[in-house]
């Protein structure tokens, strides 16, 4: 069976890229457009792996990552940070807040997959 | 159509939608009424932007975006202060962004200078210090791309990293920490990771794992060193630990002579040793082992690891009291938040809704259909049929209203385009301008909203323009030194209005009338009202500037304006008050698809004729009616004299004059030739009624604004009450032109 990735992003051109690309490589593909949706996504859906920007009205990244490591359910679910800042700051936030990895925007198609497959059994 | 150009076409609406907040955004700091929030939303508009432009490789327009971007961290973050000096920078530079954006659609082009120039000042507010000169050489250099990690979507890492001569591999330690494992990195993963590197060879260190009873399941107490044999440099070992490196402690060294002999690892053992230590040590010694075997032993220990960590997180609630009810409550938070947001809208392709809207139409010709064949069949009104008809009709009305509103857009994202306009204009011509907007959250149809755009673009250059004076004239006129364009939308009798007003010097009259009669537009004594004397500017070919100015100029006048309005179904007005200012009003229908109107019989043709502009119906009597010249007529109603338009002659359908007191006057208003009185044979009724385009299926007709279809099935024409009006004047002017005959008769 295919993984499901959630993807969490306010734009949704990132949304649209991350589907085409996660779909082309195989996985299912959930989508929330800020934090606070994503956790309710979250609520009934089960993800492989979670990719999630940073920057996002309502819940952001930092938010969701917490709120996602507090369910006991997804404590090990891998997650990936889509940051355009590369400074060691936003990823040691990210980190900090219970992040798995990174994947620096713009992304090519093969770096994003890459780097699914690298957190992803 | 390529799924990443449907992206890029998803790109660039998006843009819109985030230019257009991040000017109201703006807007809102500059007035004051913005707060931190706003700075937010600002930033991740230009973030957005960024971000996406990024993925298609719009450089110019990433450089940009991040600059731009850079500076409103510095406001975000408040080391900039929201003031209104470097709100107005970030205003320009927001025009600036939405050239760039246009620019990487294809159209227009980026003036370079300019937007260098801002994103100069866009860095000097950053740094605090003043902008530079405008004649100072500003070279904008590909710095975005270099400083913040950009490189990646350029160049890969792995690939710049060979270094000479590369080694045969390396030799790599690794102990991750608990920390690694609850960040949901998996050991196993970055050992597959790294054997995408080359063959390895991998071992399991258990000397820190404590006695059962004292294993913490969360806790990490493995090493492992693996032989990787590879041509890939350092960097690329490293980078399979990118994610872990502050999580771990790891090494990475050349590898030793003989691999086997790992002198700062003596004792080696695998999980599976405490069960059967001799023959595990023996395997961990073989060196022509089976990495992939190791690989899956280790996984094995990892599953182990975690199968036991599992169940022990979940049934120790009491150890992490904390985290449920703040899971539970931020759920909470995310579903009030949904319902106020997310969850009351949804994205309808438009076709879908249009096509509903065609078979609404198809509907409501149906019913009136029906209607009439009760009515034909001779069943009495107050038979169940014809009251059921009725309940129908209510029905029917109200889907259609309610489809209507589904098309409904607030004219909010074509006055979001005005500032910018005003900024720009007001700069060209040296004037100061502020644009105020009111009902900006008046709702029209979608297609008039599309075509609003150009007459209002229109009408504030003009006011600009031609309206507001010069600083210096204006004060010495006693007014402030900036004019004020104010740009408003409100609902009048199922028609939106738009005014565009300026506190200007007003219309010249006298100006207006001689230019009027140099060019021959009017004829040398003509005496005309002041309202006419205003509405001589939408004449075709007259233009007041006498310079045609870069502004208003563009080879289009006010009477392309009004063209374009009575396209839409509408009308354009002008009053001014020398000294005080000019007012523009435009009235357009709410929407293109359906109209009220009376239904009248003219020379066997039944019209149809919108009921917005009927004032009255009456009867003429002789007495009111006087004869003025060969064939025209002006009918008195209560104490002013109205022109009387025979509707069957100005159309064509009869050619012998008429008497004038058989048939019925429709009183009609139009807003921009004031009053006539149109004569018809017979009123029919009242109806709504479907609009068909006539251009759309046959051509254009004079006198005539559309077409529709009648209960019987019938065609009836619409008629163009302002057209109809005019067309009579023309024929006053010129009595020899012959009626134009209309193709269509039944």
């Amino acid at each position: 069976m295919s993984k499901t990735v959630l993807t969490v992003d306010d734009s949704r051109t990132m949304r649209d890229m991350l589907m085409l690309t996660l779909k082309n490589a195989g996985y299912r593909v959930v989508q929330a457009v800020d934090g606070a949706h994503g956790l309710e996504v979250l609520a009934g859906e089960t993800a492989d792996i979670i990719i999630t920007d940073i920057n996002m009205p309502r819940l952001d990244g930092f938010g969701f990552i917490e709120g996602v490591r507090q369910d006991p359910r997804h404590r090990a679910t891998p997650i990936l940070v889509l940051t355009t800042e590369s400074d060691g700051e936003k990823k040691t936030r990210a980190r900090n807040a219970g992040a798995t990895g990174w994947i620096v925007k713009p992304f090519n198609p093969d770096k994003l997959v890459d780097a699914v497959r690298r957190v992803a059994a | 159509m390529d799924p990443l150009e449907a992206i890029k076409a998803t790109f660039f609406q998006e843009c819109d939608e985030l230019l257009a907040d991040l000017e109201s955004g703006l807007l809102e700091l500059e007035n004051g009424s913005g707060d931190i929030e706003t700075v937010n939303a600002v930033f991740r508009a230009v973030h957005s932007v960024k971000g996406g432009a990024g993925a298609f490789g719009l450089e110019p327009l990433v450089r940009f975006a991040h600059v731009f971007e850079t500076t409103l961290d510095a406001m975000r973050s408040g080391a900039l202060a929201t003031e209104p000096a470097a709100v107005k920078v970030m205003l320009r530079a927001a025009d600036v962004l939405a050239d760039h954006v246009s620019a990487a659609r294809g159209q227009g082009v980026v003036d370079e200078a300019a937007s260098a120039r801002l994103a100069a000042e866009l860095k000097a507010l950053c740094s605090g210090e003043a902008p530079p000169g405008a004649d100072e050489e500003i070279v904008i250099v590909d710095e975005a791309l270099d400083d913040d990690g950009f490189g990646d979507f350029d160049f890969t890492p792995v690939l710049v990293e060979i270094e000479e001569p590369a080694p045969a591999g390396w030799r790599v330690t690794f102990k991750p920490s608990r920390a690694m494992y609850a960040k949901a990195n998996e050991t196993a993963l970055l050992l597959r990771e790294l054997e995408r590197l080359g063959p390895c060879k991998t071992t399991l260190h258990t000397d820190d794992l404590p006695d059962f009873d004292a294993v913490d399941p969360e806790e990490a107490y493995f090493t492992w060193s693996i032989e990787v044999q590879t041509d890939q440099g350092e960097a690329a070992v490293r980078e399979v630990f990118e994610f872990v490196e502050d999580d771990c402690v790891i090494t990475v060294d050349p590898p030793v002579a003989d691999a086997m002999s790992l002198p700062d690892l003596p004792t080696l053992e695998t999980l599976e040793d405490e069960a059967q230590p001799r023959a595990a040590a023996a395997e961990t010694l073989d060196v022509g082992m089976d990495v992939q075997a190791l690989l899956q032993r280790a996984q094995a220990a990892v599953a182990e690891v975690n199968a036991v960590a599992a169940p022990v997180a979940s049934a120790k609630p009491a150890a992490t009291p904390a985290p449920a009810p703040a899971a539970a409550a931020l759920h909470a938070d995310a579903g009030d938040a949904k319902s106020a947001a997310a969850g009351t809208t949804i994205r309808v392709d438009l076709e879908r809704v249009d096509r509903l809207i065609d078979l609404v139409g198809e509907l409501v010709i149906n019913q009136a259909m029906l209607a009439q064949r009760v009515a034909e069949s001779g069943l009495a009104r107050s038979s169940t049929v014809s009251v059921g008809l009725e309940d129908l009709e209510h029905l029917t009305r109200e889907i259609q209203d309610s489809v209507m509103a589904i098309r409904a857009q607030p004219v909010k994202s074509v006055f979001q385009r005005m500032p910018r306009l005003v900024r720009e204009v007001a700069a060209m011509v040296e004037k100061q301008v502020r644009l105020t907007t009111e009902g900006e959250n008046t709702e029209v149809d979608k297609t008039v909203i599309e075509r609003l755009s150009d007459p209002i673009t229109h009408m504030i250059r003009n006011a600009i323009d031609h309206g507001v004076e010069k600083p210096a004239t204006r004060i010495a006129a006693g007014k402030p030194a900036e004019g004020t364009v104010k740009l408003c939308a409100l609902h009048r009798s199922g028609r939106i209005v738009i005014e565009v007003s300026d506190d200007g010097a007003g219309i010249n009259r006298e100006r207006v009338k001689q230019i009027a009669m140099d060019k021959g537009l009017i004829a040398a004594d003509a005496t005309l009202t002041d309202e006419e004397t205003d509405n001589l500017i939408f004449l075709p070919g007259f233009s007041t500037a006498t310079v045609v100015s870069d502004i208003s100029g563009r080879g289009v006048g006010m009477d392309v304006v009004r063209r374009q309005v009575q396209a839409l179904g509408g009308r354009i007005s002008i009053t001014s008050v020398p000294g005080k200012g000019s007012t523009f009003t435009l009235s357009l229908p709410l929407t293109l698809a359906v109209l009220d109107g009376m239904v009248v019989g003219v020379s066997g043709h039944t019209l149809v004729t919108p009921l917005t502009a009927i004032i009255e119906t009456l009867q003429p009597k002789p007495q009111e009616v006087r004869l003025l010249g060969p064939s025209g007529a002006v009918l008195a109603v209560r104490d002013s004299y109205v022109p009387l338009v025979d509707v069957a002659a100005v159309l064509g359908y009869r050619q012998e004059p008429t008497d004038w007191t058989k048939g019925v006057v429709l009183l009609v208003e139009s807003e921009v030739g004031g009053r006539a009185a149109l004569l018809v044979d017979a009123i029919q009724g009242q109806r709504q009624v479907v609009i068909k385009s006539l251009e759309a299926n046959y051509q254009r007709v004079e006198g005539i604004a559309a077409a529709t279809i009648l209960g019987d099935g019938r065609v009836a024409l619409i008629l163009d009450v302002d057209a109809l009006i005019s067309v009579r004047r023309k024929d006053a002017r010129r009595p020899a032109a012959s009626p134009q005959r209309l193709p269509l008769a039944s």
